[in-house]
């Protein structure tokens, strides 16, 4: 058994090197695109494959001789910090491979910067995951949100992206000041601020619950729960297709990591109504998620709500984990918390991929815009098929990868045996009805997405002239979906790696030796089992049956005719749903949720004009009277301030005086 | 998986499927009749399915493959589901593969698929289709799923054939939670299948449709594909209530052939009755403005969560 935790700095070496390569020639795209890019991906999956490996291995700690004195780099790599690590190399692999051929001269900063800035990215994220102190993880933390603020704004010359990412870099620092204190509650008072002391710190009283709060707060900020999620939909789009992918598919489930560090592994006493908290406040915010989800129409405004949406699952998960986990019920618990981390993993593989077929779609038809995208399926299929994997997985159909973590989220909901508490006992069916609901919204989202971008006719003459995905771009959307396939088909593969993780936080593992390799029965066989293999193969089988028979004892003749219609003779692509027209079910039951601005038309105007906007009432309840309070504070403040020495010199008295006051 | 498991899983699919368009040909009969029609022939379905068959297919310029695959996966799922659901034997290898959530999966994927295609041509009514569709489906499939989750708190299950199992074993007493499903699931059943009040399987109103809005284009072997799959669902559902409330005469334990063939008259005469009680209720109710469906599945949505909530409280 070799050490793995020393090549997986390497790793991050290589990728910070391969940044700073970046800035040689920062304007040669073959050489930045082709060579560096790609060099990263292939350290990419070397991370991958090192975290593998090291899920099973026995933690491993290491203290590198950086930073301030007597303050030495803790770092430490364990069975959590293996899994995310083997979930950024994965991604990050695709996602480098898509840049490669992605990135073009004339847009934003120079591709070698961007490179730079990427890379750092990604080796700040890895040192997140493997850091064993409050100073590490915070540098990493913050070198994060910086690198990320910087691709966010690559092109800065757009008001609104600058705007953008103003707002993320606000909301970063918030929840960086939350985790900040938080780290502050953890370490007791002793001054330790390695996670070594902080696990044996043992906290009394309200200060575990204050820690996990913060955290929650903290991580939920970087992560997207409600309310700290209105950068989601600003950053995403703002932000060039792959930073999209990587800052949606990876940089949020960091956050994930951290929450589950902190409340699993750093507090060792949960409490119930923790559980209960992380709950309610996950499945509020996957179905406040998947709504605006289905009311957008900037594709990826939708895919950032999404990504809302699934954050909202994982976490409800979490929740639930901790719930079981408080009242001793371990098996359960392993299953919760393999639901949260499996659906980790699946929404970095298919948000990445629909991610980055937007960032395709992009270039080919520079239109972010649904209503003036269409039946992008004939002039990009290779996009279009692979994008409808994403599709299928995201929308949890078996037998995909997302179907997997819905179905083992709802089996813990499922087999809550009576707990204690018979309010929770009230709580879990209900939350379960609220996550089946999220997930059938999740569906109607998906299917706007899918139907509007890639099926119909075009809307525009000039998508025409769109164009496929290069081959890099191909490479890197195979690989996406086909890590949504395998990790659809083979559950019972991916789980027994997960118990790597489980047996670590809960002390139990969902899967045990004598459990077959193709069916997934968590609990026990008479009760629940799922076989991906045997849908899927059961599926084709009757499939291709269907079209052997059909065209053997009839025929396979076809002709090809204009669409029918039910005969109306003038059809145009402007009559199709449009993207508000998809919504318009959604927008009207939930009128309530949403704040509408509207303009109708009248008979009688010349030149109608239909205008409709669903807007986030977060900013109208909570951020604009929060800006207003702050500008009237700094008002009141400044009401001091009257530009005359003698009066300044009078304050300077006055403070001399009161402090001599107290001080004496 | 044994050698008669799977015997018997394969003889339970093609009864399915040979019995699909007579449910489908009975309740056209049934309501007929209520109405005061003469009545088409109960072989009805069966003449059309073979007629589309002979037909050549019509496929528009612009469609893409997605459109001509779509009956095969919709008609491939939905005969899935009916080797998964205890119809006839719970001696099932396949239901161990899909339980009751995999199921309502499956639906949902048919509804998916069936949904793109519509939208596939870009016509002003398949487009429509596929929104109205997707807007039944998204408080439908959460109604069902609970109803399922009911019968699961009940039984320790969600395999369907554990279900039906253990609902057989059980005394014979009425069970207040499943009262609540059984209500919530007539209103799913009516919902998903097409039926009125929310929709109207013989219509021939274009703005009124939902699923015939989303077939408008297919013709000829597809077309025979997806009314086939649409009476399979039909007869899905159906098997899926009698399953779960009516859960006798099913050929239980290791069923061979004769008991499968032995249950197959149960089934039948339980299917008549069914067929005819939804004719009932389809002469009995006016079909609703379709925005009057969110209120209709928002109320069989709550009902099933006041069973499983009833369940827990009562634990019955």
């Amino acid at each position: 058994m070799i050490d793995t935790l020393p090549l997986i700095i390497a790793v991050i070496a290589a990728w910070l090197a391969i940044g700073a390569l970046g800035l040689a020639r920062p304007r040669n795209l073959t050489y930045v695109g082709r060579v560096l890019f790609s060099a990263g991906a292939v350290a990419g999956l070397l991370l991958a494959g090192l975290a593998l490996q090291a899920m099973s291995q026995a933690p491993q700690a290491l203290t590198l001789p950086l930073g301030l004195p007597d303050l030495p780099f803790h770092l430490r790599l364990d069975a959590l910090s293996a899994f995310f690590l083997f979930l950024l190399g994965v991604t990050a692999a695709a996602i480098s491979v898509f840049s490669a051929g992605y990135f073009r001269a004339s847009e934003g900063a120079a591709p070698g910067l961007l490179c730079l800035q990427y890379h750092t990215f990604l080796a700040a994220m890895a040192f997140v995951l493997i850091a064993d102190d409050a100073f590490v993880f915070m540098i990493a933390w913050e070198t994060m949100a910086l690198a990320s603020f910087f691709l966010v704004t690559t092109d800065h010359r757009i008001p609104e992206i600058r705007r953008a990412g103003f707002l993320y870099l606000l909301i970063a620092h918030l929840g960086a000041l939350s985790i900040l204190l938080c780290f502050g509650v953890l370490q007791g008072g002793s001054g330790d601020y390695t996670f070594a002391s902080m696990r044996s710190m043992g906290l009394q009283g309200a200060w575990p619950s204050i820690a996990f709060l913060l955290a929650l707060a903290g991580f939920g900020a970087k992560a997207g729960l409600l309310p700290l999620h209105v950068w989601l939909p600003e950053a995403h789009p703002a932000a060039p297709s792959p930073v999209s992918a990587l800052m949606s598919g990876v940089m949020l489930k960091t956050a994930i990591y951290g929450l589950l560090r902190v409340t699993f592994d750093l507090l060792t006493g949960q409490l119930w109504w923790w559980g209960v908290i992380a709950l309610v406040l996950g499945l509020a915010t996957a179905l406040f998620g998947v709504l605006f989800a289905t009311v957008q129409t900037d594709m990826k405004r939708l895919l950032a709500y999404s990504s809302i949406d699934n954050i909202g699952i994982i976490v409800a998960g979490i929740g639930l984990a901790i719930l079981f986990k408080t009242y001793d019920k371990t098996l359960l618990c392993a299953i919760a918390l393999t639901a949260a981390l499996y659906h980790c993993l699946n929404h970095a593989f298919f948000k990445s991929l629909l991610f980055l077929a937007t960032g395709s779609v992009l270039h080919a038809t520079k239109e972010r815009s649904l209503g003036k995208l269409g039946g992008l399926i004939h002039r990009m299929p290779w996009v279009a098929w692979l994008a409808l994997v994403g599709t299928l997985s995201i929308a949890g159909l078996p037998p995909l990868n997302g179907f997997v973590s819905e179905w083992l989220l709802l089996q813990a909901f499922l087999f809550t045996p009576s707990l204690p508490q018979s309010f929770i006992n009230m709580l879990v069916p209900l939350a379960a009805a609220a996550l089946v609901l999220a997930a059938a919204l999740a569906a109607y989202a998906m299917v706007k997405f899918y139907g509007v971008v890639f099926l119909g006719r075009p809307r525009e003459p000039s998508l025409a002239y769109a164009h496929d995905a290069g081959r890099f771009e191909r490479v890197a959307l195979v690989w996406l979906a086909a890590g949504c396939i395998v990790l659809g088909l083979f559950p019972v593969q991916v789980i027994s790696r997960l118990d790597a993780v489980n047996a670590m936080l809960v002390g139990a593992t969902v899967y045990h030796g004598g459990s077959s390799w193709w069916l997934l029965s968590p609990i026990d066989a008479k009760r629940a089992s799922y076989s991906p293999l045997i849908v899927l193969g059961v599926t084709v089988v009757v499939l291709l049956l269907t079209i052997q028979v059909v065209h053997r004892f009839y025929h396979g003749r076809l002709r090809k005719g204009p669409a029918w219609d039910c005969g109306f003779p003038t059809q145009t692509p402007r009559m199709q749903d449009t993207a508000e027209g998809f919504g318009q079910p959604i927008r009207q039951i939930f009128e309530q949720f949403f704040r509408i601005e509207r303009q109708l038309p009248t008979p009688f105007d010349v030149a109608p004009r239909y205008f409709v906007r669903a807007e986030d009432p977060f900013w109208h309840w909570l951020y604009l009277p929060l800006a207003r309070a702050v500008d009237w504070a700094a008002r009141q403040v400044g009401l001091i301030q009257q530009g005359r020495i003698s009066i300044y010199l009078m304050y300077s008295f006055l403070t001399l005086l009161a402090l001599l006051y107290f001080v004496r | 998986m044994t050698v008669s498991g799977f015997l018997s899983q394969l003889l339970q699919l093609a009864i399915a499927l040979l019995l699909a368009p007579l449910l489908l040909g009975w309740v056209n009969q049934c309501r007929a009749w209520l109405q005061n029609k003469s009545a088409p022939s109960l072989l009805l379905p069966y003449r059309t399915i073979r007629k589309l068959f002979h037909k050549d297919a019509v496929v528009a310029e612009n469609a893409s493959a997605m459109f001509r695959i779509t009956p095969y996966v919709v008609f491939a799922a939905m005969a899935l589901a009916a080797a998964i659901v205890p119809s006839l034997a719970t001696n099932l290898p396949f239901a161990r593969a899909a339980d009751a959530i995999a199921l309502v999966g499956l639906f949902a994927l048919a509804r998916v698929f069936i949904a793109l295609a519509a939208m596939d041509l870009g016509t002003a009514f398949g487009s429509m289709g596929a929104r109205r569709e997707m807007f039944v489906g998204f408080l439908a499939e959460p109604a069902l799923l609970m109803v399922l989750f009911t019968a699961s708190l009940i039984s320790g299950s969600t395999l369907l054939p554990t279900i039906v199992e253990t609902f057989t074993q059980r005394d014979l007493a009425i069970y207040p939670s499943l009262a609540f499903a059984g209500v919530a699931f007539t209103m799913v059943s009516l919902a998903e299948n097409a039926r009125i009040p929310v929709d109207n399987p013989a219509t021939h109103l274009e703005l009124t449709m939902i699923h015939e809005a989303m077939i408008l284009e297919y013709s000829a072997r597809h077309l025979a594909l997806m009314e086939w799959a649409a009476a399979l669902k039909l007869f899905n559902y159906s098997c899926i209530g009698l399953a779960l409330f009516v859960p006798f005469g099913i050929a239980q334990g290791n069923a061979d052939a004769s008991a499968i063939l032995g249950a197959t008259p149960v089934l039948i005469a339980k299917l008549a009755g069914g067929g005819l009680g939804l004719a009932l209720i389809e002469t009995l109710s006016a079909k609703m403005r379709i925005f009057r469906t969110p209120e209709f599945l928002g109320t069989a949505f709550l009902l099933a969560v006041l069973g499983m909530l009833v369940n827990l409280l009562l634990g019955s």
